[in-house]
């Protein structure tokens, strides 16, 4: 005979002011074997994407929250049924799936009985659907044709009839928020961008000079992004401004440098943060941004990873663009573009010559930061990227 | 100005009272022109709601008589006041048919008593006076059949109207026609008193409606004393010795004869149009007289509208009433629309039979694949609470889907219980939808939730 406790599956502690997630997709189904710490459901909140592992050995007995349903941290969102038995059975029993409570997620759409109990059954959020009742309402029958058609669960949106030149898909949490806080960002600041150009010669030759060593030594290779916060790290300190915040009618000027680099996931776009980047060395610096980098691909970083960042570095050039106007990443003051290098014909000392040029863009906040000290800061970024050694004499 | 309208209605029926209240609400001026005195047309005056007064009323008489007793209530001899019921009658149809004179009152609609002839799709003329108007709207309704050989005299060979104001009870009566006006009619007068045939020429009764539920009625009724002739047609009758002796030729088997001192013809009724002058209009009817009218109840002639038994459908008084509001909503530009798909149809026997959707035969033509809940009034507590333990509930529900695609009741106040399974139709409800809406107990509409329930196999009293 089996021994049977059951342990409950919460939301965990996401960090600081994040109160709630949305269930963004069960990766395990009830009724299915998993086993201790294994990923059972993804979690998306305002900033990221994270997994909850299972807390034991056993079988997913219960599943609260759908797909899609909105739950508060330590929330309980399911149940895994500890099985001390030889074999795990594949499948758990059908009644058990009958009594699972009623979950949220049909309450404010208004669906027939029949129709409420096979989406929260099947985990579907019903609103996806395309309903052939009176006014467009679902029927069982709907209901039952999608379960036939496609996986139950699976965002599947069936072309409306008579709309199938569109799709309505509901926006992700991080899309929302993305939405909200660049929106609430121009809406409160008073973005201005400057411009300027850098000669990147010195850095790609220090760069193929140095790279073979810099990797055997420190275990990673040697990017320009290291040298674009150095050069930052200067300017910074040079304009404290640009590194302050607003905080109702008084400044925060902050003496401590955390660098956010904004990084494209398939989910959306996150800046982790890089921490106390001027106590680091070229070869951390880029250690660091080499495992954010990897942990937001993989969808598993962390609240505190993306938290409370001074300036933020966001190279809009690896997808080719030459000029863009960065939006500022609220409360912060400054963000720099960084755009693609690309050899252009430049005037050298009354010669032209062919340069690997970049474009680089302050986006700044105008209501702290006055056009000379943005300006300056930026062509204090340009003079240190085209002479790296400036870096390290800091001058 | 005078004698100009938005509309004209001529008919003030069902289905063109409701139609001129309704068009006052949107803001026309109406004239509603019928040639009765007293307004709400044959459903009101000689149809309908007599027909149900008698019915209740005999069914007093008939359980006094027979019924009581059981429930422990002894009232010695009983016996009929026939004009005492009739004057009931009377009065409860006059109070309804003033009713809608208050209505007109209160909704500015003009009323005119006479007989409508349209002039033009702008004119109609009424008396001597000629009314101009926007729109015209016909709903003048229908007619009894009349059967050949068959005079009506509305004394010995009557019509429903005549049947309806007996002034004795007939020793025997034939009724011609198994529909349901000759069912409803029989039933009155068997349980007056009278000894009733029933002839009909199909192979069973009420042919329209789900096969199982004409069986059924037939043999509640044949118990309650009405005799039937099925697949049999009448040839004629004779008057001999103050009776009428009417020839019956069944379709199989030998010629008979039976006598009768009434004779009831209800074979049906006939669309209504005549001297309005349709034909000079250009207004195009079918084969059988109704008027053809499109999606908007317009007919061929622009600015002429139909609505009720003059057009196509079933002849019921809630359909006209559905197309009047639909048809004076077009004229408003709004969108009227009837779902024809569900109508329901009452017969108004003990036990009361109704119907809405499809009917099995219906499926079984359309090679639909379909489940069956059936359930009996026996096994529900309030039918035997009160002892009208007779009939069922089936539910006919696709296979695939399980939408509700046919109700069919025969059983205590069948009548009011299929108004649940129409509103759960035009909601595209599924069976299992009406088995999961909680139901009060003690009810009859429990049966209704339990053949719902057994169409997946799981009535839970049974």
């Amino acid at each position: 005979m089996s021994q049977k406790v059951e342990k409950e599956i919460k939301v965990p502690a996401l960090g600081e002011s994040i109160t709630e997630a949305t269930i963004a997709r069960w990766l395990k189904k009830q009724g299915e074997a998993v086993e201790l710490d294994e990923p059972l459901v993804e979690l998306e909140t305002d900033k990221v994407t994270l997994e909850v592992g299972a807390p034991t050995t056993g079988i997913l007995s219960e599943v609260l929250s759908p797909q899609g349903a909105t739950v508060n941290v330590g929330a309980i969102i399911g149940r895994v049924r500890e099985e001390i038995t030889s074999e795990l059975p594949q499948e758990a029993p059908k009644a058990k799936t009958l009594e699972a409570p009623a979950p949220t997620i049909s309450e404010d759409v208004s669906l027939s009985p029949a129709v409420r109990k096979l989406v929260e059954e099947h985990q579907i959020d019903p609103r996806r659907l395309q309903g052939g009742g009176k006014d467009g309402r679902l029927t069982k029958g709907d209901v039952l044709a999608f379960l036939d058609k496609g996986k139950a669960g699976e965002i599947v949106v069936p072309a409306p009839q008579n709309e199938s030149r569109v799709e309505r898909v509901r926006m992700s949490r991080l899309r929302q928020r993305i939405a909200e806080r660049l929106k609430e960002a121009q809406n409160t600041a008073a973005i201005l961008t400057t411009f300027n150009e850098v000669d990147m010669s010195n850095i790609m030759a220090l760069r193929s000079h140095l790279k073979d060593s810099f990797e055997k030594k420190h275990g990673v290779k040697l990017g320009f992004m290291s040298f674009f916060v150095k050069a930052c790290l200067v300017a910074l300190k040079e304009f404290p401004a640009v590194n302050a915040e607003i905080d109702g009618d008084e400044l925060i000027y902050k003496n401590y440098y955390d660098i956010g680099v904004a990084v494209g996931t398939p989910q959306g776009l996150v800046v982790p943060v890089v921490r106390d980047a001027n106590t680091k060395s070229f070869a951390q610096i880029e250690k660091d941004i080499a495992a954010l980098g990897q942990k937001a691909r993989d969808g598993k970083l962390t609240m505190e990873d993306l938290q409370g960042g001074t300036f933020t570095l966001s190279n809009g050039g690896i997808y080719g663009s030459l000029m863009s106007t960065p939006i500022l990443n609220p409360p912060q003051s400054g963000i720099l573009g960084m755009h693609k290098i690309q050899e252009r014909p430049i005037v050298i000392d009354g010669k032209i010559e062919i340069r690997p040029m970049m474009y680089l863009a302050l986006s700044y906040d105008h209501r702290i930061i006055d056009g000379r000290e943005g300006v300056s800061f930026l062509v204090r970024v340009k003079e240190c990227l085209e002479n790296p050694e400036r870096i390290l004499l800091d001058v | 100005m005078k004698n100009k309208v938005d509309l004209i209605i001529i008919g003030a029926g069902p289905g063109g009272y409701v139609a001129a209240i309704r068009a006052a609400q949107l803001g026309m001026s109406v004239l509603c022109v019928d040639k009765r005195t007293t307004l709400g047309g044959t459903c009101l005056n000689v149809g309908c709601i007599p027909s149900k007064i008698l019915l209740n009323s005999s069914r007093k008489f008939e359980e006094a008589q027979h019924h009581l007793a059981d429930h422990g209530i002894k009232v010695g001899n009983v016996s009929l006041d026939l004009p005492q019921m009739m004057e009931r009658k009377d009065k409860i149809v006059g109070q309804l048919t003033s009713g809608i004179d208050y209505l007109f009152k209160k909704n500015k609609v003009t009323r005119v008593v006479g007989t409508a002839h349209i002039l033009s799709p702008q004119e109609v003329k009424v008396g001597e006076d000629v009314w101009q108007t926007r729109h015209i709207l016909i709903a003048t309704g229908s007619e009894s059949a009349p059967l050949p050989g068959f005079p009506i005299d509305e004394k010995k060979i009557l019509s429903s109207t005549g049947a309806l104001s007996l002034s004795h009870v007939p020793e025997q009566m034939i009724v011609i026609g198994g529909g349901y006006i000759g069912l409803e009619m029989g039933s009155i007068w068997n349980r007056l008193g009278s000894k009733v045939t029933v002839v009909e020429f199909m192979d069973r009764l009420v042919p329209l409606m789900d096969e199982e539920l004409g069986s059924a009625l037939q043999k509640s009724l044949t118990k309650q004393g009405l005799e039937f002739k099925l697949s049999a047609k009448v040839t004629g009758f004779k008057e001999q010795k103050n009776k009428r002796v009417i020839n019956i030729e069944p379709t199989s088997g030998k010629a008979e004869t039976l006598e009768a001192d009434a004779v009831l013809v209800a074979i049906g009724r006939k669309p209504f149009s005549q001297d309005l002058g349709l034909e000079k209009l250009g207004v195009v009817t079918n084969e059988r007289g109704f008027i053809v009218v499109n999606e908007r109840y317009e007919t061929s002639v622009s600015g002429i509208y139909a609505i009720g038994d003059v057009i196509p459908g079933p002849m019921l008084a809630h359909k006209a009433e559905e197309e009047g509001i639909a048809a004076v909503e077009c004229m408003a530009g709004q969108h009227g629309h009837v779902n024809y798909n569900i109508i329901p149809s009452v017969i108004y026997t003990n036990p009361e039979v109704a119907s809405v959707g499809k009917t099995e035969q219906e499926l079984k033509a359309e090679g639909r694949d379909y489940k069956i809940g059936k359930f009996p009034f026996l096994a529900n507590s309030r039918a035997k609470a009160t002892g009208e333990t007779e009939g069922f509930v089936k539910i006919l529900a696709d296979s695939l889907t399980d939408q509700v695609l046919g109700v069919h009741i025969i059983g205590p106040e069948a009548g009011t219980l299929i108004a649940e399974a129409a509103l759960a139709m035009e909601f595209s409800a599924s069976s299992e939808d009406i088995a999961r809406t909680c139901h009060a107990h003690p009810t009859l509409n429990e049966a209704v939730k339990e053949a719902a329930l057994a169409v997946d196999g799981r009535a839970i009293h049974m």
